[in-house]
C-alpha cells in the first residue's frame, strides 16, 4: 500500500493474503482514477441528472418551534432509491467500470445498500449479486423485490447469525474466489483499507452540500450536526467537511433494548478488535468472539463500526451516544406528524437524539440533522408500534 | 527446551515428503473427542497437527470449517480451553502442533500474552488467516520472543516480488494457498498452484506446504511430484467429523482412515466418503 492504511491506530488490512493485491489495485484506482476530472465529471453527471443531487436542506418550522432552536434536515431521503447509499454505490460502480471489472457484489442488511447497488449496476451495465442474511430477506421483502426488479441476484447468507454481519462475510468469501474480475462494492465506511476512505469520499457530498446550503441560509456554520451511526457512512460523509470547524458533531448509535439489553451501540459499549478487515470498535466477548447486535433498524444492526469513527471517538472530536429502539420509533412518529416527513428508522435515531440535544441550544442556534433515508421500508414496524401505542 | 520452530524443522527433516499436516477444529465436536482425534492423527502417521481456534467470523473458510467453528463455539471452546487441550496433548506427544486462527482472538487476549501462553501450552507455530504481511509485525515479534514459528501465507494472487518479501519474514514453513477462494474440498489440482509452488521454492529454503482443497491421495501424489514438502488437509477431515457427528468412535476411526489413505497413497477416497463436484469449485 502506498497510502497510510490507518486512522490513528484504527483501520488496516486484516484480510486473507489473496485479497491484498485486489486492495492494492483498488488503492491505486482510488489515488489515480477518482481524482481524475473525467471520472469526477461523469460521476457528477450521474449524481445530478440520475440520482437527484443536490438534495434540499429543509428548515423544519414546526419542530424548530417545539424544540427551541433552528432545526434543518439534510434530505438524503429524497435521493433516488430513498437513501444516501446511492452516492457511494454510483461512485464505486463507476470506479469498477473504469477498472475494467465485470461484476459487482455487495452485502446488505435492510436492503438499502443492496437496492442502491442494484440500481448502480443497472445504470452502469454491470451484473450485481447481493448477499443478504436469510433472516433479513424474510423481514425486508419489498427491498428484495426491488433488487430483483433492477436485475440483481439476491443470494441468501445462511451462516452465523444470518444477518448483515454474515452477509459481509459471504461477500468477502465470494470476492476471495472471484477477485480478478469482481469488485466488492462495500456499503459503508467499514472493511479493509482503502474502503473506509473511498466510501467516505463518495459520501462527503452530503457534508459539502450542507456546508454551502447552511452558509447561504444562515450566513454562518451550524452549531451542531447530528447523524446516526451503524457502519457510519452517512455520518462520516456529513461530518468530514466540518472536522476542522467549530461545529459540535454528534453520532447516534442504536441503543437497542436499552440499559442491560441487546444493543447495536458499538462505540458506546464495545472495545477495539478486528472484524471485516479493519481494527475498530467491536461488540465482542472476552475471548474476541463477535457478539450479536440488535436494533429495530436493520441498517444499524451491526456489531462493528468504521475505523475513522473509532479515531474520532477516542479524540472526542465527535460525541457518540445512543438512543433506544423505543426512542427512535417515537421520533419517527414525531417527525411524521409534525413535518410530514417519514424518516427511516436509522435516521430516526438522529432525530431522537436531536430532540434532547435541542434543550441545550438557544432559539437562534442552528442544528442540522442528517436525514439519511426515508421510512417507507419501515412502515410495517412503525405501524405496528403506533398501533400498540394509540 | 525445544522451541516450536525447532520442533517443526525436525519434523521436516525426519519425515518422508510430503509430510501430512492434519487439521481439526479444537472442540469439534467436543474436547474429549478432539483429544482422541489428535491422538489418532498421530497414530495414523500425520506429521504435524494444525489445530483451529474457532472464530465467529471465519472469512477465509468455506462452509465445512465454518460449521465446525460454530459447533466448537457452541460447545464452549475458547482460548483457555484450547491451551488446556494442547497442554494435555503435549504431555504425551512430541508431534508439532500449530494453531490456525484469526486476528481478533489473539488481539483480545493481548498479542504478547497470547504467544507466551501458547508457547507454554506447547504450541509450535501460529498461522493467522486474516493477518497478511502488512499487519504481521506485532504478531511476528511476539512469536519470535516466545519461540513460536509465525507461519506466512502465499496465494495465487501474490505477485513475485511480494512472494520474496513474505517468505523472507516467514518461519517454520510457508503455507501455500493452493486455490483462490475459501477452504473446502476441491477435485484435482490447479496447475497455477503447482507453478506457484515452484515460484515460492525458488525464493526460500523454508519448506512449502500447500493447503486449501486437498483431500485425495491422488492430489497428494501430484503435490509430491511437484516437490511439495508437505500437504495440509483440512476440510476433508472436518467433513468426516461432521458426517459421523454423534458417533465419537466412528469420528476418530474415520479420521484415522483418511490420514492413512493420504499418507500411504491408498486408493482414492478411501474412508473419505466424499462426493466431489466438478473441477475447481468448492464442495460442501
Amino acid at each position: 500500500m502506498i497510502l497510510g492504511t490507518r486512522f490513528g491506530e484504527y483501520g488496516g488490512c486484516f484480510v486473507p493474503e489473496t485479497l491484498i493485491p485486489a486492495l492494492e489495485e483498488l488503492e491505486e484506482a482510488y489515488r489515480t482514477i477518482v481524482p481524475d476530472p473525467s471520472f469526477q465529471k461523469e460521476l457528477s453527471g450521474y449524481l445530478t441528472e440520475f440520482a437527484g443531487r443536490e438534495t434540499p436542506l429543509t428548515l423544519c418550522r414546526n419542530i424548530s418551534q417545539d424544540l427551541g432552536c433552528r432545526v434543518y434536515l439534510k434530505r438524503e431521503d429524497l435521493l433516488h432509491s430513498g437513501a444516501h447509499k446511492l452516492n457511494n454505490a454510483l461512485g464505486q460502480a463507476l470506479l469498477a467500470k473504469y477498472m475494467g471489472k465485470k461484476r459487482l457484489i455487495a452485502e446488505t442488511g435492510a436492503g438499502q445498500h443492496g437496492v442502491a447497488t442494484a440500481i448502480a449496476g443497472a445504470v452502469t451495465g454491470l451484473p450485481v449479486d447481493v448477499y443478504m442474511g436469510d433472516v433479513d430477506i424474510e423481514r425486508q421483502a419489498p427491498n428484495v423485490a426491488r433488487m430483483k426488479l433492477f436485475g440483481a441476484r439476491v443470494i441468501p447468507a445462511s451462516s452465523g447469525t444470518r444477518t448483515l454481519k454474515d452477509a459481509v462475510n459471504e461477500a468477502l468469501r465470494d470476492w476471495t474466489g472471484n477477485v480478478r474480475d469482481t469488485h466488492y462494492l462495500i456499503g459503508s465506511v467499514v472493511g479493509p483499507h482503502p474502503f473506509p476512505s473511498l466510501v467516505r469520499d463518495f459520501q462527503r457530498v452530503i457534508g459539502t452540500e450542507t456546508r454551502v446550503q447552511v452558509l447561504e441560509r444562515e450566513g454562518r456554520l451550524p452549531d451542531a450536526i447530528v447523524a446516526c451511526v451503524g457502519g457510519g457512512s452517512n455520518a462520516i460523509g456529513m461530518f468530514h467537511p466540518f472536522l476542522d470547524d467549530d461545529v459540535a458533531l454528534y453520532g447516534v448509535e442504536a441503543g437497542g433494548e436499552g440499559e442491560g439489553g441487546r444493543t447495536g451501540a458499538t462505540l458506546c459499549k464495545g472495545s477495539p478488535g478486528t472484524l471485516h478487515g479493519a481494527y475498530s470498535y467491536l461488540l465482542q466477548d472476552n475471548y474476541g468472539q463477535v457478539a450479536e447486535s440488535h436494533s429495530v433498524s436493520a441498517g444499524l444492526d451491526y456489531p462493528g463500526v468504521g475505523p475513522e469513527h473509532s479515531m474520532l471517538r477516542d479524540s472526542s472530536r465527535v460525541t457518540y451516544s445512543s438512543v433506544t429502539d423505543r426512542e427512535a420509533l417515537d421520533a419517527c412518529l414525531y417527525l411524521s406528524r409534525r413535518e410530514g416527513i417519514l424518516p427511516a428508522l436509522e435516521s430516526s435515531h438522529a432525530v431522537a437524539y436531536a430532540r434532547n440535544l435541542a434543550m441545550s441550544l438557544d432559539r437562534d442556534q442552528v442544528m442540522v440533522i442528517s436525514l439519511s433515508g426515508r421510512g417507507d421500508k419501515d412502515l410495517a414496524t412503525v405501524m405496528e408500534y403506533a398501533g400498540v401505542q394509540v | 527446551m525445544t522451541s516450536g520452530e525447532e520442533r517443526i524443522a525436525c519434523a521436516f527433516g525426519a519425515g518422508k515428503k510430503p509430510l501430512v499436516i492434519a487439521f481439526t477444529v479444537a472442540g469439534d465436536p467436543d474436547v474429549p473427542t478432539s483429544l482422541a482425534i489428535m491422538r489418532e492423527m498421530t497414530a495414523a502417521g500425520a506429521d504435524i497437527i494444525e489445530l483451529g481456534l474457532p472464530w465467529s467470523d471465519p472469512v477465509a473458510d468455506g462452509p465445512v470449517i465454518q460449521r465446525a467453528d460454530l459447533r466448537a463455539l457452541s460447545g464452549g471452546m475458547n482460548t483457555d480451553r484450547l491451551f488446556d487441550l494442547v497442554r494435555r496433548f503435549r504431555s504425551e506427544q512430541e508431534i508439532p502442533v500449530i494453531l490456525l486462527t484469526y486476528a481478533n482472538p489473539v488481539l483480545r487476549r493481548g498479542v504478547d500474552r497470547f504467544y507466551l501462553e501458547a508457547a507454554d501450552a506447547g504450541i509450535d507455530g501460529v498461522v493467522i488467516a486474516d493477518v497478511p504481511f502488512e499487519e504481521t509485525a506485532p504478531f511476528s515479534a511476539a512469536a519470535r520472543s516466545s519461540g513460536i514459528a509465525q507461519i506466512a501465507m502465499v496465494s495465487p494472487m501474490t505477485p513475485p516480488e511480494r512472494i520474496s518479501r513474505i517468505v523472507s519474514a516467514g518461519r517454520g514453513f510457508i503455507y501455500l494457498v493452493a486455490a483462490l477462494g475459501v477452504t473446502g474440498v476441491r477435485q484435482g489440482t490447479d496447475p497455477a498452484a503447482i507453478d506457484l509452488l515452484a515460484a515460492v521454492k525458488a525464493r526460500t529454503t523454508l519448506p512449502v506446504a500447500p493447503g486449501f482443497g486437498i483431500s485425495s491421495p491422488e492430489q497428494v501424489r501430484e503435490w509430491e511430484a511437484a516437490g511439495a514438502d508437505a500437504v495440509i488437509v483440512g476440510s476433508a477431515i472436518v467433513q468426516v467429523i461432521e458426517t459421523r457427528h454423534g458417533d465419537p468412535e466412528g469420528v476418530v476411526c474415520g479420521v484415522g482412515e483418511l490420514i492413512r489413505a493420504l499418507k500411504h497413497g491408498c486408493p482414492d477416497n478411501a474412508g473419505t466418503g466424499l462426493q466431489g463436484p466438478s473441477h475447481g469449485t468448492p464442495a460442501w
